[in-house]
């Protein structure tokens, strides 16, 4: 299945939900950042949604708890909130564990 | 920090809740810009009772309403209160319901680092601006419990979030599972201080009870008791129970009885407007004819009857009543006597209390006769039949309504000594019952009591014809009063 390596060709399309400009948010945005410079550096991208901007937003996707990381690729769905702080945890909510 | 808001002397606001029954017990509806707690155990009823409240105000009160669930997905909860009659879709489509479905599943959720439920608060406040809302339910928000693991994270939240809907100004319902010696699992109630509301739903030897109690209410009175309740069809009615009270109006009208004769050992006139009557007897004495006379008679004067039958449907007793001339059917047609038949066993004797109270209050008639009540009491214990017939007779009598009660009673038990101690109940008791004359068995009826009007003491023979029923002399003697069976 997914292999957490994944192919080194594999699309990551991360999305991050925050509600302004939050220290929580900022936080979180840095950390996804460090990460993926780290371990998918040259194939993801990061989409940030504002939900103070777009409260429809919040219902359409699901979202609860903010700071909420989003992995719409690759596959299956998974859903990542907090700060992202937590390397470790981090990688393993984002199944790159093995790739450390 | 944020000071409190000052004391209100006046009374405090309300949003009625429109259910009936609910209004009066906590006289107005649940308190106004500020939170209510529903809970109690699994099939209580909360999230009915919740989405009501909604709906209600949104198509009664024109407060539109929105309606945030954690559980069930919007078309699960518009199919379950279609079959309370409301149509939720439509009201979405009007405006007046937002409904969002959250959804938390731990198993997809992985948590790192610090959060907050700030997306939940987004989701409500747009859930209320999309449709103005006034009024909000989180049914029920126990289940973010399961889906986080940062519990103080949540509690805070919870704080927050309470703070936010009083801020918001909407009347909200929060529905909560009920927990092992608390009244919620979560302790719901620590953050919901204004209103709390138990619901219950027991079973007592295969019968099933769903009973109300408001646990508290901050800042005004409200009624203490338990309080029966019943989800049907139109949704929910509560039984208030109120006005035990003896200040009753009282009527000097007379009614007749639908028996020429019998009004004739009435002091000439019949019963009293807005009295009770108790007919007893055994078995194929005649109870249900009587009962019928006096329906008929009144839905010719034009008066509405109820006639609830427990022990058979509306077809047969019409087609029965139709061999001793008494044609219901015209004044069925007419709408001014309305038959109900069900079995007393397939509820609880509150429940059946609550559904008289509905149909009384929906179809306001002049007379009720319950034939027979007996079986009512069958099937539940002395002490509860007596305080449900009390809170019958009570209510038919505060509506002026001629009450009209029939009993079998067991032909070995002593007729006097019946019935339940219901006597005291009872303005007017009507006893039937064979007796002995001579060498052959008749049918007869006496007065036992009628109060407030000089009432024969006479015996009189029992005579059901195929156009209605006589009371005739009894020949001779009837020995020392009447002999037992």
């Amino acid at each position: 299945m997914t292999p957490e390596n994944g192919s080194a060709s594999e699309k990551w399309n991360l999305r991050l939900y925050t509600a302004g400009q939050s220290p929580k948010s900022l936080a979180a945005l840095d950390n996804l950042k460090r990460v993926c410079e780290q371990h998918l550096p040259g194939r993801y991208s990061i989409e940030v949604i504002d939900l103070l901007k777009n409260p429809r937003l919040a219902k359409d996707d699901q979202i609860v708890a903010i700071p909420t990381l989003v992995r719409k690729l690759p596959e299956p769905l998974r859903r990542i909130v907090g700060d992202l702080s937590d390397t470790e945890r981090t990688l393993v909510g984002l199944q790159l564990r093995q790739i450390k | 920090m944020k000071m409190e808001r000052p004391v209100q002397a006046r009374s405090l606001p309300k949003a009625p809740t429109g259910i009936p029954g609910l209004d009066e017990i906590t006289e107005g509806g649940l308190p106004r810009g500020r939170p209510t707690l529903i809970c109690g155990g699994p099939g209580c009823g909360k999230t009915l009772l919740a989405a009501e409240f909604l709906i209600r105000g949104a198509t009664e009160f024109d407060e539109p309403g929105a309606l945030i669930t954690f559980e069930e997905t919007s078309d699960e909860l518009a199919q379950n209160v279609r079959s309370l009659g409301f149509d939720l879709d439509a009201l979405v489509e009007e405006k007046k319901i937002a409904i969002d479905y959250v959804r938390v599943e731990r198993s997809e959720i992985a948590e790192t680092g610090e959060y907050d439920l700030e997306g939940l608060f987004l989701r409500l406040g747009f859930a209320i601006d999309s449709v103005g809302a006034k009024r909000i339910v989180l049914d029920t928000i126990e289940s973010l419990f399961a889906g986080f693991e940062n519990q103080a994270v949540l509690r805070s939240e919870l704080r927050r979030l309470f703070r936010f809907l009083k801020d918001r100004g909407v009347t909200a319902v929060i529905t909560g599972e009920r927990g092992d010696g608390s009244l919620t699992r979560q302790g719901l109630e620590e953050y919901v201080s204004d209103c709390v509301i138990l619901l219950d739903h027991r079973v007592t030897e295969q019968t099933s009870t769903r009973r109300m109690r408001i646990v508290k209410y901050r800042g005004t009175t409200h009624g203490t008791n338990e309080y029966p309740f019943l989800i049907d069809a139109d949704g929910f009615s509560v039984l208030p129970l109120s006005g035990l009270q003896l200040d009753h109006p009282v009527s000097d009208e007379r009614v007749s009885s639908g028996v020429p004769a019998l009004d004739t050992m009435l002091d000439g006139k019949g019963y009293y407007r807005g009295s009770s009557v108790l007919v007893s007897g055994t078995a194929g004495t005649g109870k249900t004819s009587l009962a019928a006379h006096f329906a008929q008679e009144s839905a010719r004067r034009g008066e509405r009857c109820l006639y609830l039958a427990f022990e058979e449907s509306p077809k047969q007793l019409m087609r029965n009543m139709r061999t001793i001339g008494v044609d219901l059917e015209p004044h069925v047609k007419k709408g001014t006597l309305r038959l109900h038949s069900s079995r007393p066993t397939l509820h609880g004797l509150e429940m059946h209390l609550v559904q008289v109270h509905k149909m009384v209050s929906e179809f306001n008639p002049a007379a009720v006769v319950i034939d027979p009540i007996s079986n009512f009491i069958d099937n539940s214990t002395a002490i509860e039949a007596q305080a449900m017939l009390l809170r019958l007779v009570d209510f038919l009598k505060a509506k002026q309504i001629t009450a009209l009660f029939t009993h079998l009673t067991s032909g070995s038990a002593a007729l006097e000594a019946t019935d339940i101690g219901i006597s005291s109940l009872i303005d007017t008791w009507l006893l039937l019952r064979d007796i002995e004359v001579g060498t052959s068995r008749i049918k007869a009826l006496y007065v036992l009591k009628s109060r407030g009007m000089p009432h024969s003491r006479e015996v009189r023979e029992f005579v059901v014809t195929p156009k209605g029923i006589e009371l005739k002399k009894v020949a001779g003697k009837a020995g020392k009063g009447m002999k037992k069976r």
